[in-house]
């Protein structure tokens, strides 16, 4: 047994007591006193067993027990009794570390000595004021000091909150004794033995364990703020490796962080999960040789624990899945990536689609929500992540489709067609979607019918159907709610000047690029259009989204664009 | 329903229970009861639907498992429900308690090196009460009987592959719940007839109460509550996977008896249109079907998630 050194543990316990009992005999054969402290409402035959399996330790006192209720004054009474024990029964000890039962060590415990010997007077705890602090629970920073807490937070949430309101509504304010500032902090520290009996044996302390024993969650607040009544030397952190996850709980450490906490360089890290054996086997040898053994270095750790928690408040955008499925509009992003959809380009230009694909270097689809099929790229009948070109399936739940096919697809764009003769259900989806590029030439539908071999009272009949759905979609579209980036041209304006809407949905599409188009696909014959439009409107019919196409005399470049590419300086 | 085997003594205060019904499975068995003992299932619970196969022999001689056998209706008994839910009511309350059968294994995330009390702890001390693992079928490549499955061998050896992002995901008003359908099953058995394809989405992990009870298979509980596995203002909650070994060589010869039976959901709709495709022979595999690999890679695909569990 070594001598006992300047370095002592208050563990406050209360589950997986065998585990305590290991960490305890590990610090106290290494000649640091423990005090240990179990929750009075452990079972009597628990706490005998621990009391037994530590028998041996003469360095190792039990104190009083309190019932440590979380968020109550218990914690704080246990840790004042335990540390009073430390500083009366171990007179060599100069710093009193807190931890718990669920601590455990990561560095050789002459390390930690050797770092506190380096620092004899400076007081580790963090103590931060109120209004600094980010992670309180319940929104309550100030008010923790300022309100009565009677009812539990766990158990009693209704009564909680309603108490705190009634409260508020009646501006009920405490008084803060000796005008002191409260701070807050994690619980876990280390302070030296001027600082703890100065706060222990001060005059005011039967003033303030008054007053903190009505605060919420005292155990946060009451060292934290009588250190800086006492201590010139605060050093604003805890040695204690310990992350709270969003509801305020310890994260818990496994067997696969052994790495990650190894490289953190921290001296004691909680909680551990108490059947983490391997933590448990590594950590409480003395074959855990030295690291680098510099400053702490949580780093890696924080980063972990914080990604973890922001996958649980904002997840992945553009998933839905069996535990992501958000409310609409909480959806941080309706889909995962950008996508482009062309509404009558193809109608418009010949070859469109694989002039497309070869400029933008993107997956160009024809039109996904056509009523027989789902037009895969190149005609595929099954595309990324299994989707089938099933009509049915698609039409069962194109949402899914749609999210599924950009979600599976990511890294790599997605340009599809779109019609007035397709499934219209995602017009609103894609128009609230800040990911999707939506760009239409208005009644290009109609290139198609002009170009049929229908009779032409079908014809019309089609005209007028089509039509309709197209102004419902580009009502749609023109909404002050709209997301997406909508560009939309009637066909006469888009066929004077092609390119120069062509330049910019490309270079949006690939920014990087950034090069002017010299080649256009080519437009389609437009010649004899115009006396088409003519004669629905003869045959009582209003052709109204093309814009204006004289009747009989064609527009200019039709002629001229005939076999020949269009090209641009 | 009469106990051959009544183990239930041996259940402890924190023992996690695992409740399945089957009927002639004998060959499954001993991989079953290994995958979920490696796991840190304590004690099993059967209920046996008149098996003539040495199910109900080989499960009697376990020592972890208790065993109750009937010759009743499955239709009737609500598919097996009604059986597993007066189990439940007697054995389960307190207790962590998975529900499967014995073609589905859980995976979870960290499932390699944390074994399944790590989830349970994690969940009680988050105050969750219900894991969401949805069911992921999966299948070999080329026809399914082309290679035979072996007493004890891991299926997803021969059943490797997945479809990865096909899934029909929505809400289900009346309980909360969502509702899940898709994968090789919607896209080979019913294309013409999505909405009659099999619901994929399972609460299969519950802490149990006397007063919980599954409604339709392990898809949806009351009270209402339990269903709420998903979050729905952004993030992601944890949730998990139930790999499906259904599509082995087994499976033809499955589907021909339970049609015969009729004992099945919705006139064993599903069973009938699994036996008409596969008349045609069927290969699930297509070319952007997923290996699989491990719980990481489901969970990149989106399939499952770690939540705020790191």
């Amino acid at each position: 047994m070594t001598q006992n050194g300047t370095l002592g543990f208050v563990m406050l316990c209360h589950t997986a007591l065998h585990r305590a009992a290991e960490t305890a005999r590990h610090w106290a054969e290494r000649g640091c006193p423990v005090v240990i402290h179990v929750d009075k409402r452990v079972q009597k035959w628990s706490y005998d067993t621990l009391h037994a399996d530590l028998a041996d330790l003469p360095n190792v006192r039990f104190s009083d027990r309190f019932a440590c209720e979380w968020g109550t004054w218990g914690i704080v009474a246990a840790t004042q009794a335990a540390t009073e024990v430390m500083l009366a029964d171990f007179p060599s000890v100069r710093h009193v570390y807190l931890s718990s039962g669920s601590c455990m060590p990561l560095r050789p415990v002459k390390e930690l000595i050797a770092y506190l010997d380096e620092r004899p007077r400076t007081d580790f705890i963090e103590s931060v004021t109120t209004e600094e602090v980010g992670w309180t629970i319940g929104g309550l920073n100030m008010e923790r000091f300022t309100l009565r807490f009677p009812f539990s937070w766990r158990t009693q949430r209704w009564l909680f909150d309603r108490y705190v309101k009634l409260q508020r509504a009646v501006n009920f304010q405490r008084t803060i004794p000796n005008g002191i500032v409260p701070h807050l902090g994690s619980q876990w520290w280390c302070l030296t033995r001027q600082t703890l009996s100065a706060i222990l044996q001060g005059p005011e302390r039967q003033t303030y364990d008054t007053y903190f024993r009505r605060v919420w969650i005292p155990d946060e607040s009451y060292f934290q703020t009588l250190v800086r009544q006492v201590s010139s030397n605060v050093e604003s952190r805890s040695l204690t490796l310990s992350k709270f996850d969003f509801q305020g709980k310890p994260h818990i450490f496994y067997d696969d962080h052994l790495q990650l906490l190894r490289r953190s360089d921290c001296f004691v890290a909680r909680k551990i999960w108490p059947q983490a054996n391997k933590l448990y086997s590594t950590f409480l040898s003395d074959d855990a040789t030295a690291q680098a053994g510099g400053e702490p270095n949580p780093g890696k750790i924080d980063r972990l624990f914080s990604k973890a928690v922001e996958r649980r408040v904002k997840g992945r955008a553009g998933l839905y899945m069996q535990s992501r499925f958000p409310n609409e509009h909480w959806e941080n992003g309706r889909t995962s990536a950008p996508y482009s959809v062309f509404q009558g380009f193809s109608e418009v230009f010949e070859g469109f689609e694989s002039w497309l694909g070869k400029v933008t270097g993107t997956r160009v689809h024809g039109h996904l929500f056509a009523p027989d099929r789902v037009e895969f790229a190149g005609g595929e009948s099954v595309f990324n992540g299994a989707i089938p070109d099933n009509a049915k399936l698609r039409d069962y739940n194109p949402k899914s489709f749609l999210s599924n096919l950009i979600w599976a697809t990511r890294g790599e764009r997605q340009c599809f067609q779109f019609g007035p003769g397709d499934n219209q259900a995602l017009n609103w989806f894609m128009s609230l979607d800040a990911n999707a590029q939506i760009s239409v030439i208005s009644g290009a539908w109609a290139l198609p019918l002009f170009k049929s071999n229908l009779n032409f009272s079908d014809i019309r009949r089609e005209a007028a159907r089509l039509q309709k759905i197209e102004l419902e979609h580009l009502a749609v579209l023109r909404h002050s709610a709209t997301k997406a980036r909508v560009r939309i041209w009637t066909l006469a304006e888009f066929v004077e000047n092609p390119m120069e809407p062509l330049q910019t949905i490309v270079d949006e599409i690939s920014p990087r690029s950034l090069r002017r188009l010299t080649e256009a696909p080519r437009l389609t014959d437009l010649t004899g259009f115009g006396q088409f439009l003519q004669n629905l409107r003869n045959q009582g019919m209003q052709p109204v989204l093309m814009g204006d196409f004289p009747a009989g005399d064609d527009l200019r470049q039709a002629e001229t664009r005939r076999g020949r590419p269009y090209l641009v300086k | 329903m009469t106990a051959v085997a009544n183990r239930t003594g041996a259940i402890r205060g924190d023992s996690i229970l695992l409740l399945s019904t089957l009927r002639n499975e004998r060959i499954r068995l001993p991989y079953f009861l290994r995958y979920y003992r490696d796991l840190g299932v304590n004690h099993f619970l059967f209920v046996d639907n008149g098996s003539d196969d040495g199910s109900r022999e080989y499960l009697q001689s376990q020592p972890d498992v208790s065993l109750w056998t009937t010759t009743a209706s499955y239709k009737k008994s609500r598919f097996g429900m009604d059986w597993i839910t007066s189990l439940q009511r007697r054995y389960c309350h307190g207790h962590w308690t998975l529900t499967v059968d014995v073609d589905e294994f859980l995976v979870y995330p960290f499932c390699e090196t944390r074994p399944l009390r790590a989830l349970t702890d994690w969940l009680d001390t988050s105050g969750i009460r219900s894991f969401s693992a949805m069911i992921l079928d999966m299948y070999p490549k080329g026809q399914m009987d082309a290679q035979p499955y072996r007493e004890g061998q891991d299926p997803f050896e021969i059943a490797q592959w997945f479809d990865s992002c096909n899934y029909s995901v929505q809400r289900n008003a009346g309980l909360g719940n969502l509702w899940l359908q898709g994968g090789p099953r919607a896209r080979m058995f019913f294309p013409d007839d999505p909405e009659m394809a099999p619901a994929l989405n399972k609460i299969p992990l519950v802490k149990w109460n006397r007063a919980y009870a599954y409604v339709s298979s392990t898809h949806m509980l009351l009270p209402r509550g339990l269903n709420l596995v998903f979050d729905e203002w952004g993030g992601e909650k944890a949730s998990g996977c139930l790999l499906h070994a259904k599509f082995l060589d087994t499976f033809a010869a499955k589907a021909e008896e339970e049609m015969a039976r009729g004992q099945h959901y919705a006139n064993s709709t599903e069973y009938r249109a699994y036996r008409d495709g596969l008349k045609s022979q069927p290969d699930l595999w297509c070319k952007w079907s997923e290996k699989y690999i491990n719980w990481r890679q489901l969970e990149i695909l989106g399939l499952m998630s770690k939540g705020n569990w790191a």
